[in-house]
């Protein structure tokens, strides 16, 4: 077999292909749902009610989206130049150290907010400029470089749990001290548990689909993803473009563990992520690297997750069964969108 | 510094290293089975845990040891299959894919694992293969316990990393995989399939490293738990890189490798160990695989067809 690219696809092809993949993940979780002895249409029932069938379930997906959607658009502004930022998480939990840091009573208010946010945005550009100097200078693979820096970054907050910043009244347990109120991102409406964390990463999306669309950058970004080579010849400085690609994309997923503890945890502790960063990259692939599409998508699977949860404690199907839907969701998805631009011959 | 030396000269401390350094050999070779053919296989994280998990469930249903291995290697052979037909006949991109079919082989062991053994709270264990007491080598003073109480997959392991590079340099099958990774437009001239290879490649190097996970529960552990792999798929891609992709390079480093790991492990439990944290010896690995990439930035010989979709009649 063989592809063949279509100079003008069909709407029918350009819906046709991504409903299939939606269609072929609820026959993967209709699958699931019987291996694990469960009805089917009550299961997928019981994620969608667990995501949405309430106030306080649709506050929960949001809050869970929040994150995802700064983890989200760090990659999908990474992957758009083609920089393989798989170190989200550690990124993420940068910045969430210096939400800590500054957090605490090193600022009053009301500079406390702002600052902070700075340098956690500081923070995480920082974890990911290393692994992008590392690939300008010297040509090592970005992919290993921010993915084993996921695990020195755990070990390293893990460290500052148990020492420098162990909190005195926790108990034994490896957490920092609470955030002084100042420091606390406000509730979005009073008695509602939303905080402007997500009002925040809606804000930054709409900043990042500025950024991508009306700069100079934004373009830049484009050109070197599309063909570095060709983006040299023009004189465009590829590798000063992927620098400031870097900083904005760990800058992102800075904000996520900064909007994390600052927003819903109050303080710092190891299961602040339960892998945001990984799952930022499913998030940026199903919304097409699209700023607004990230939004969507981190709703998306901020529901799976959270609708997962709930069925799970009811229907005994475990909760697993979230990441792999969205495994298969993102593997199937991408085979759509090529198969929307291209068909297979035989030969 | 006599602690260090004291260390490295007990034979219980090689006999660990050459302990660590079989499932990363494992995995490695099969990592580097796929790249040397022109595909980036980053589903190694999920494959070893989904090897881990599947030949640690048939012994647990009682299969033999072997049995296993055998599980282990079909399950990853069947997401290398998966990986190699997104990414060869479809050209995907072999990032994605590979992030993706990590996540699903991951997902998929810990569902299967709450779904087998829902009430258990601590890990069930099994019989693991043996250490092979050796007539003669067994009974010799220090290298019978450093190299010759090992269990049959460490021998296996070896065996492996062997049978490898004899393929890959000996044989005209070794050839065409490494022509498919370098120049796929002169192997298709030739006649043979660049599709064939590398997706060939990538099954029997996804069975490798499901084998190299399946080390971790059925040789050096007895049971399966569910952050056991641990990064190790990534060390073994950065062993790839260190190892210039060639096959005894890579095992040197994988030794070399679970030398320190060794090591850090052992400084833990001196005077270096109570001054220092020992999340600090915990990092070394990832850090020295970190410098390991970067000693090696400037000379590595990539292959150069690597990450490069093949689709014929395309030049």
């Amino acid at each position: 077999m063989r592809l063949e690219p279509i100079a003008d696809p069909s709407m029918a092809r350009k819906l046709g292909f991504p409903a299939l993949a939606i269609a072929a993940t609820m026959a993967v979780a209709t699958l699931l749902a019987l291996v694990a002895g469960a009805d089917p249409f009550a299961t997928l029932g019981q994620i969608a009610t667990g995501a949405l069938g309430s106030k306080l379930a649709i506050l929960e997906t949001l809050n869970r989206a929040t994150p995802l959607i700064f983890t989200g658009l760090a990659v999908a502004v990474a992957f758009r130049a083609k920089l393989w930022n798989i170190g989200a998480e550690a990124q993420l939990y940068a910045g969430a150290i210096m939400a800590v840091v500054l957090g605490t009573g090193a600022l009053g208010s009301p500079l406390v907010l702002p600052i902070s946010a700075l340098a956690a945005m500081l923070a995480g550009a920082l974890v990911l400029l290393g692994p992008v100097l590392l690939k300008t200078r010297l040509g090592v693979d970005e992919v290993v470089t921010t993915l084993l820096l996921n695990f020195i970054m755990l070990l390293f907050v893990s460290y500052l749990l148990e020492g420098p910043m162990k909190d005195p009244m926790g108990m034994g347990w490896p957490k920092s001290p609470a955030l002084i109120p100042e420091a606390r991102l406000p509730r979005i409406v009073d008695g509602l548990r939303l905080h402007w964390g997500f009002g925040l990463a809606l804000i930054v999306a709409a900043a990042v689909w500025v950024i991508q669309t009306r700069t100079t950058l934004g373009f830049e970004i484009r050109a070197v993803g599309q063909n570095p080579e060709a983006a040299r010849f023009a004189g465009m400085p590829v590798n000063a473009v992927l620098v400031k690609t870097a900083l904005l994309s760990g800058g992102l997923a800075g904000l996520a563990g900064w909007s994390e503890v600052a927003g819903l945890k109050g303080n710092l502790s190891l299961d602040l992520s339960p892998g945001f960063g990984y799952s930022g990259i499913i998030v940026a692939m199903l919304a097409l690297l699209h700023p607004l599409g990230v939004v969507l998508a981190a709703l998306f699977v901020a529901g799976i997750f959270v609708g997962s949860d709930a069925m799970s404690r009811a229907a005994g199907v475990p909760t697993y069964i979230a990441d792999m839907l969205l495994a298969t969701a993102l593997l199937f998805m991408v085979l759509a969108i090529l198969m929307t631009r291209v068909r297979v011959v035989r030969g | 510094m006599s602690d260090i030396i004291d260390i490295l000269i007990s034979a219980s401390f090689w006999a660990a290293v050459i302990r660590i350094a079989s499932p990363l050999i494992l995995a490695t070779m099969g990592e580097l089975i796929c790249e040397r053919a022109g595909v980036l296989n980053l589903g190694i994280e999920g494959i070893m845990v989904i090897g881990a998990f599947t030949g640690w469930m048939a012994v647990y249903q009682g299969m033999p040891l072997w049995g296993g291995v055998a599980v282990a290697m079909a399950a990853g052979m069947l997401f290398g299959l998966l990986h190699s037909t997104l990414t060869v006949p479809f050209g995907l991109s072999q990032h994605v894919v590979g992030l993706g079919v990590t996540l699903l082989a991951t997902s998929t062991a810990s569902f299967s694992y709450r779904l087998m053994l829902p009430e258990v709270t601590s890990p069930p264990k099994i019989n693991p293969f043996p250490p092979l007491d050796l007539p003669i080598l067994s009974d010799l003073p220090f290298l019978g316990e450093a190299i010759f109480s090992q269990t049959a997959l460490t021998w296996a392991a070896f065996a492996v990393a062997g049978l490898v590079a004899l393929v890959l340099y000996r044989t005209p099958l070794g050839l065409a995989v490494r022509a498919a990774g370098e120049n796929p437009a002169a192997v298709e001239a030739q006649g043979l399939s660049v599709t064939g290879l590398r997706m060939g490649a990538v099954i029997v190097g996804s069975g490798l490293m499901a084998v190299g996970g399946a080390f971790l529960t059925l040789s050096a552990f007895s049971s399966f738990f569910f952050e056991m792999v641990n990064g190790r798929g990534w060390i073994c891609v950065a062993l790839v890189v260190f190892g210039a992709w060639k096959p005894g390079k890579a095992v040197l480093g994988a030794i070399l490798f679970a030398a320190f790991d060794a090591l850090q492990i052992r400084l833990q439990q001196t005077d270096l160990g109570a001054l220092l944290p020992y999340q600090l010896f915990l990092a070394a690995p990832y850090v020295l695989s970190i410098l390991a990439l970067i000693l090696m930035s400037r000379r590595a010989e990539v292959p150069a067809a690597l990450m490069v979709p093949y689709n014929k009649g395309e030049r």
